[in-house]
Formats: structure tokens, C-alpha cells, sequence
């Protein structure tokens, strides 16, 4: 039971999301966005299409001044485990989710902050740990 | 020349020196068996969780008992990987004073646990978990984990992960006094009878 310990250095879990830059958008027009996620040596979360209904999908959500137009996972590799008996659909190591946001004709410019949760439930090759939300605070300036 | 209940007699003693139980154990070590030695097992929390109809269950009912108590939950891989074998183990070893406890830490409940219990025919009872029965066993951060306690309520071994079913199967026969091959340990299959 020293796993914990080990998950500790990351926000208490295997995953950590590096802190987004900041970006700027003209009101009526559009950005993008990268959030680059790293997980930990060993570990896989589902992917946001996992193979198996009872798994429990990735997904980023966003609130806040900007409306999401779509967000943009990275393909997802299939890989097989000893407790699967078909490979699953995963992400390993660092891999990078794209957001296409739109500035409202109507926002107010100014900074703002858009706020994320990248919700995920990892596993190892043997055991699984519960799902886990990460926040993430985006820098925004409307212009 | 020895008399035959005297060489029965001697057999038993011999066995009672080497220690019955270390015949079954070093079975049980050949499988990687996490078997603590009596003196080193500590006793299992208390819990009171409900089970599917509501009804309160401590584990203290089960005093007596070999108990195989599993956290795990429907998410999990490799907990449903393990849990059609503890159907078996339970339906094998019902009658020799052993049960396996469910609890799982799903989130939503019974909505997610009942159908997937009566899908594999779980045959044991399932309690719903929670943060405090998870703290009481050490945290539970990594599913599965399981434990397995003795007749007097003490944990004797632990498991984080997947483990082979051969380790658990030769972990509940050792703690029920069996050899892997069926037969009884502790209490001997034979008896000194007349000569």
C-alpha cells in the first residue's frame, strides 16, 4: 500500500496537466486551445471512446466566458491487458487535447479565466485506481 | 516394533512437530501466498455497511468464518476478472465455514452494482462501500484489493491487484485447514481405530 505516497507528487493521482498558456481571441472569432496531459510511467486511462461500455470515459468540460466548439481528443492506441480479454481503447504517457473555443459577438472583452475538468479513471496492468477529476484554469483575454 | 495405533500415533506426532499447517503453507507459498504468520495479523475493522435489500451487515457476523472481502467496483477490469472466481470459491467452500464479502465503492450505487452482479450470478453477499470502511482498511486508493481474514477475525492476508486465483484458492484452504488436493489438515482424515 505505498502506491498513495507515490500518487501524492501528482495532485493525488497519476495524471497532471501542464498549466495551459493564456490565449487572446477578437469577439466573433474563434482559438484554440492545447492541454497537454501526463501520465504517470505505467499507467493508461480509458480513452474518451473506450472499448467497453462499463468503463468510465476521458472528458474535458469548460465553463466560462467562451463557448466550446469542439474539443479535439488525440487517437487513442488499443492496448491489451492481462484482465482484458480484448485490447482497450487508451491514452499512455503525455498526449495533448485540443479545444476549439468561440468568443461571443456579445462578450464583454477584458481578461477572464475559462475553467476545466478533465475527468479520467486510470489503471495499471493489474489494478485500477478511482476516477479522478483535474482542474485547469485558462488565461483568456477577449479583445 | 512399534504397535499399529502406536505408529499412527507417531505419524501424528511427527506431523504435529513439522507443523500440520506448514504442509498446507509451503503449498500455499508455492503460489506466492501472502499468508501472515498467527502472531503478526491484526484484527480486521469493524464495518456496518447495507447490503442490496437494505439490511445492515457487519462483518462481526461472520466470526468463525474465512472471510475473502473484496473491494472492488464495476469500472474496475481486473476486479470483474476475479469475481467469477470468488463465485466459485464461495459455492466450493460454503460449507467448511467461509464466505466471500463484496463492497464496492461505485459511485452510483446500486444503480451500477445490481446489474452487474445478477449478470455474472454473483452468489455472495455485496455490500455498498464508503469513504470510512475504505479509511478503516488502509485507504483502499487501488482496486482490487482484498483481504483475507481468519476464523478469529484477523487479517492474514493482503492483496493489492490482480492476483492469480490459484494463490487465493490455496490461501482459503490453508486458513480452512485443507490441502490443495482436498484433503483436511489440523483435524486428521483418519482415526486410531482397534487393533
Amino acid at each position: 500500500m505505498c502506491l498513495p505516497f507515490i500518487w501524492a507528487q501528482s495532485s493525488g493521482g497519476p495524471l497532471s496537466v501542464e498549466p495551459p498558456a493564456k490565449i487572446s481571441v477578437r469577439r466573433g472569432e474563434a482559438v484554440e486551445a492545447a492541454v497537454l496531459a501526463r501520465l504517470g510511467k505505467g499507467f493508461h486511462t480509458n480513452s474518451h471512446t473506450p472499448s467497453e461500455s462499463y468503463l468510465i470515459p476521458l472528458r474535458l468540460t469548460w465553463t466560462g466566458p467562451l463557448k466550446v466548439a469542439g474539443i479535439d481528443y488525440p487517437q487513442p492506441v488499443m492496448e491489451k491487458y492481462a484482465f482484458s480479454e480484448k485490447p482497450l481503447s487508451v491514452f499512455t504517457g503525455d498526449f495533448t487535447i485540443r479545444t476549439r473555443f468561440e468568443a461571443p459577438a456579445t462578450a464583454m472583452s477584458g481578461p477572464g479565466m475559462m475553467s476545466g475538468k478533465l475527468r479520467y479513471q486510470a489503471c495499471n496492468h493489474d489494478s485500477c485506481l478511482p476516477p479522478k477529476t483535474v482542474d485547469i484554469k485558462l488565461p483568456v483575454v477577449i479583445q | 516394533m512399534l504397535t499399529r495405533p502406536a505408529f499412527v500415533l507417531a505419524i501424528l506426532l511427527a506431523l504435529s512437530a513439522t507443523g500440520c499447517n506448514s504442509t498446507s503453507s509451503t503449498t500455499a507459498q508455492a503460489a506466492n501466498s501472502k499468508i501472515k504468520a498467527e502472531d503478526q495479523r491484526k484484527a480486521a475493522p469493524e464495518f456496518a455497511l447495507k447490503d442490496a435489500d437494505g439490511r445492515t451487515v457487519r462483518l462481526s457476523e461472520y466470526k468463525g468464518k474465512v472471510v475473502l472481502l473484496n473491494f472492488w467496483a464495476t469500472w474496475c477490469g481486473p476486479c470483474r476478472l476475479e469475481m467469477p472466481w470468488f463465485v466459485d470459491f464461495e459455492r466450493t467452500y460454503k460449507n467448511d465455514g467461509f464466505a466471500v464479502v463484496g463492497v464496492s465503492l461505485d459511485e452510483d450505487g446500486w444503480s451500477a452494482i445490481k446489474p452487474f452482479i445478477t449478470e455474472i450470478g454473483v452468489n455472495y453477499r455485496v455490500l455498498q462501500g464508503d469513504d470510512m470502511a475504505a479509511e478503516q482498511y488502509g485507504g483502499v486508493e487501488s482496486l482490487p484489493t482484498t483481504f483475507i481474514i481468519d476464523r478469529e477475525g484477523r487479517i492474514a492476508a493482503t492483496h493489492v491487484g490482480l492476483v492469480s486465483k490459484n494463490v487465493f484458492e490455496s490461501e482459503i484452504q490453508s486458513l480452512l485447514g485443507k490441502q490443495a488436493g482436498g484433503l483436511r489438515f489440523g483435524v486428521p482424515a483418519f482415526h486410531l481405530g482397534a487393533e
